[in-house]
């Protein structure tokens, strides 16, 4: 049973791997905008190729 | 003639979606309403940034308005850098700019590609919710006002205000409260799981000592964080109100803390339990919870601007040596000569030079006609310039203004302010504190002849099963889903704090201009000849020339019809417009206008008691009618004013004169409309309520009404752009929202109903802790579900309930 002292260890080790993981995230600012990062996924790195078609179909609904 | 609309018709630009007249500019076959549109997209397209226009159709903001090119050459002022800097050093600055114009993805990924337009930006990225750009850059090889001149060319103007400037010091957003979340969260899980064995075996007995050792030593030292760290902010507030004589809700709440853990030291050290770490470290981590959902605010919203948001940063001044250039406007001093322009704001008071000019004060007193001011006059600051630029030698400095006078009353004091009321849970701490104790003390003594150790623990067994966290949960998420309700109605309140002032209000004050009534657009009527469709065409496309209030309703009034070109446009502020469409000659304007231009007579024209103001149309020199305008009401007033008059009593200060008093006096007492109110009289009124023990709801849009909004109870700032700048309030309300006033106010009393109920909830909880507790029955397995099911089963009531209670009152519950 002594193997359980050795785990514990282990797994608090792990725990506290996570809670400096938490700690880095909130202060390299991951919890300051939790809106601009669903918006920016949309972009595409590398220019679109088609440059007409997608843009003047439908003309007046912004938003 | 009629044919060629046709093909005009839904031509909008290709940048900004603005509708283009029949010569739009075309480019690449694309149509533009302007050179500035054009301007951009020549840019984008030069960069390959074109793919601004494929993430969203449009995307781009107007450029027609932008008449003068901004100036921002006292970007270059170096103390002014160093204030505006977040970080700098000999190569590197970092700021961060305020940019309203952000409002959708292209925007992001425009300002977010901005490197490509200016080599020495080496880094920019935006927060979309607080309408902010982060760049970095090489001040050597490029300048702050190089890249303001950028945006302001691309269509993303950065707003710099003084304001801004003098609050730089909380930058960095505060991260602790997380931080402390997660330390107390890792301590309750993993507490929980060392002490699972326990929870199965019963008793810790069963358990192998050496185990129970071990487990018991690791759970005091991973709950240590959590008492020094986690909950320091609930021992410190709770300290800091018994040293001044007071209760308040941490008091208990520290009780119950420093009871768990303490008494769980104690079992643990001397091996006679196991403690209720899991407890103590799960009530700490659904407490920090609570104080997130309470800390959440609008960010992108700004609740205590004062008069520095609404002056500019710079100003044009003209030396000695008759040369122009701009500086910022703390350096204004007396005898500095400025040139504002039209539509420019005066910052500070000021002797007119020029021969005369026309300033609109609607600003500060609410009065929407521009006034005519004659050479030597004084001008104060706060008005704006219409028409032609006009040249001024300033008699005070800017802090001593008439303008910002008002700001030096005490109602501006923000420690008079907020100390009155206190929360709820507050003010019931006291009691229940009182109560707690007595009853420990009493279960204390009745256990005492069954031994000194029994009576100990019976009495900490109390202290911790009372521990109000359910108290503290209810109030922030209560009240957060409140504010998210009010939010997704159009109405943004400040903080938690306050929704209880709104709930307690008795009378309700507004404003009329831009308040009741719309000030951007008005009831318009044409009388007079039928107007073909060709001439209204002609009519719009003059108006749409001018800046003048009265030309732009014209031009909302006359709708989506095309636009022509027109020829040689002439303005004559307060006057009239003169111009040249398809050959045929126009004016537009007041009847001696155009007697003076057309010789014709138009005295005697039945002009309706309603009207406003009047605007004749001639063309070709034959007069063709008039329209006459009328201040427009927002839509669902009527029925508003009304049901509101039977809950509260309603009042109505007006900067502007009493033309409407008939018609408002269906809605209101005849003592309570008063018009013709400065600012100073606003407050005063307002003070004269609270009085007599009235508790003021005041609802008013600009600056005149800064005072009152200030010391009312409850001030509500109406804007018809939430973005735009409010005077300091407790709410930002969305103008087309006004109608939903009443439904606010009822429904902020119904979640105030829905705390007192879940405090009921939670009195449950407590008394069947407390039969355990009394009957010295109190295991840490009870302890370890009651405490979070009590916690859960609060958040979880208020929020449902909140959100029913909204959907039954037909308010947008959810997105």
């Amino acid at each position: 049973m002594e193997v359980i002292f050795m785990l514990i260890g282990f797994s608090l080790l792990v725990a506290l791997i996570f809670l400096a993981l938490f700690f880095w995230a909130v202060k390299s600012g991951q919890f300051d905008d939790q809106h601009t990062p669903s918006i920016r996924i949309l972009f595409d790195e590398n220019k679109p190729t088609q440059k007409q078609n997608s843009s003047t179909t439908n003309k007046k609904d912004q938003d | 003639m009629e044919t060629d609309i046709l093909t005009t018709e839904g031509t909008s630009c290709f940048h900004c979606g603005e509708e283009c007249s029949s010569d739009a500019i075309q480019v690449d076959e694309k149509p533009f309403c302007c050179e500035g549109c054009k301007l951009v997209y020549q840019v984008l397209e030069e960069n390959d940034l074109d793919n601004y226009y494929q993430l969203q159709d449009q995307p781009g903001t107007s450029q027609l308005g932008s008449t003068a090119r901004k100036r921002f050459d006292y970007l270059d002022d170096e103390s002014l850098l160093e204030k505006l800097a977040d970080f700098q050093n000999d190569h590197i600055t970092r700021l961060s700019l305020y940019i309203p114009g952000i409002h959708c993805t292209s925007c992001v990924w425009l300002l977010e590609n901005l490197y490509k337009l200016n080599e020495g930006i080496t880094q920019c990225s935006v927060n979309f919710l607080k309408r902010e750009l982060s760049l970095t850059f090489d001040h050597r090889q490029t300048s702050l006002r190089q890249i303001a001149e950028l945006l302001n060319s691309i269509g993303y103007e950065p707003d710099l205000r003084l304001d801004r400037f003098e609050k730089k010091a909380k930058t960095r957003p505060d991260h602790r409260l997380w931080l402390k979340l997660g330390v107390a969260g890792f301590a309750f899980g993993n507490i929980m799981l060392f002490s699972f064995p326990d929870y199965l075996a019963g008793t810790s007995t069963d358990l192998d000592g050496t185990f129970s050792f071990f487990f018991g030593f690791l759970n005091i030292a991973l709950a240590l964080p959590v008492l020094f760290y986690s909950s320091s902010d609930y021992l410190k507030s709770a300290w800091a109100a018994v040293r001044q004589g007071g209760v308040n809700l941490d008091v208990p709440i520290s009780i119950g803390i420093m009871s768990l853990f303490g008494r769980s030291v104690y079992e643990i050290v001397l091996g006679i339990g196991t403690g209720y770490m899991d407890s103590f470290t799960g009530l700490v981590f659904f407490l920090l919870i609570g104080r997130i959902v309470q800390k959440k605010t609008y960010e992108r919203l700004a609740f205590d601007r004062d008069y520095r948001s609404y002056l500019p940063l710079s100003v044009t001044i003209v030396d000695d040596e008759e040369k122009e250039h701009s500086i910022s406007i703390n350096k204004i001093t007396e005898g500095v000569r400025m040139l504002i322009r039209n539509q420019e704001l005066i910052p500070a008071d000021a002797t007119l030079l020029s021969d005369q000019c026309f300033v609109d004060y609607s600003f500060i007193t609410g009065e929407s006609e521009p006034v005519k001011i004659e050479e030597g006059d004084t001008i104060y600051a706060g008005g704006r310039i219409v028409g032609k630029s006009a040249l001024m030698v300033a008699t005070r400095e800017v802090s001593n203004s008439y303008l910002t006078k008002l700001w030096n009353d005490a109602a501006f004091d923000s420690e008079s302010k907020g100390m009155d009321v206190s929360s709820l849970a507050d003010r019931i701490s006291p009691h229940f504190t009182l109560a707690v104790l007595a009853i420990a003390m009493a279960a204390a003594l009745w256990w005492l002849p069954a031994g000194a150790e029994q009576s100990i623990n019976v009495f900490t067994a109390v202290l911790i099963i009372a521990c109000p966290c359910a108290l503290a949960l209810s109030t922030p998420f209560t009240l957060g889903s409140v504010l998210n309700i009010l939010s997704r109605s159009g109405l943004y309140v400040k903080g938690i704090e306050v929704v209880e002032k709104l709930a307690k209000v008795t009378d309700v004050v507004f404003d009329k201009t831009g308040t009741l009534t719309r000030s951007d657009q008005a009831d318009v009527t044409f009388k007079g000849d039928i107007l073909k469709k060709q001439d209204k065409e002609m009519i719009k496309s003059v108006c749409k020339q001018s800046v003048h209030p009265l030309s732009q309703k014209i031009v909302t009034f006359l709708g989506g019809i095309p636009l022509r070109p027109v020829e040689q446009f002439e303005e004559q502020v307060n006057k009239g417009l003169k111009a040249m469409v398809n050959g045929h000659h126009i004016l537009i304007g007041s009847a001696s206008f155009l007697e003076e231009q057309s010789g014709g007579s138009f005295s005697d024209q039945e002009i309706s008691g309603r009207a406003v103001s009047v605007v004749h149309v001639a063309i070709d020199g034959k007069w063709r009618g008039w329209f006459e305008l009328s201040s427009m009401y927002r839509r669902g007033i009527p029925e508003l004013l009304s049901g509101l008059k039977e809950q509260f009593s309603t009042y109505l200060i007006s900067g502007d004169n009493d033309q409407q008093k008939q018609e408002l006096e269906v809605y209101f007492d005849k003592e309570s409309l008063l018009f013709n109110q400065k600012p100073q009289e606003k407050l005063d009124f307002i003070k004269e309520l609270q009085h007599r023990d009235r508790r003021i709801l005041m609802v008013g849009d600009g600056l005149n009404d800064a005072g009152a909004l200030q010391q009312s109870n409850f001030g509500i700032a109406l804007t018809d752009n939430v973005s735009s700048f409010t005077p300091a309030c407790d709410a930002i309300l969305d103008g087309d929202a006004i109608s939903m006033l009443d439904r606010f106010i009822s429904f902020a009393r119904k979640s105030i109903h829905i705390i007192l109920w879940s405090f009921g909830i939670s009195l449950v909880y407590n008394i069947v802790g407390l039969s355990f507790a009394v009957t010295g029955h109190l295991s840490p397995l009870v302890a370890a579900v009651l405490m979070p099911l009590s916690s859960i089963s609060i958040m979880v009531f208020t929020s449902v309930t909140t959100h029913l209670t909204a959907k039954k009152m037909g308010l947008a519950a959810w997105k």
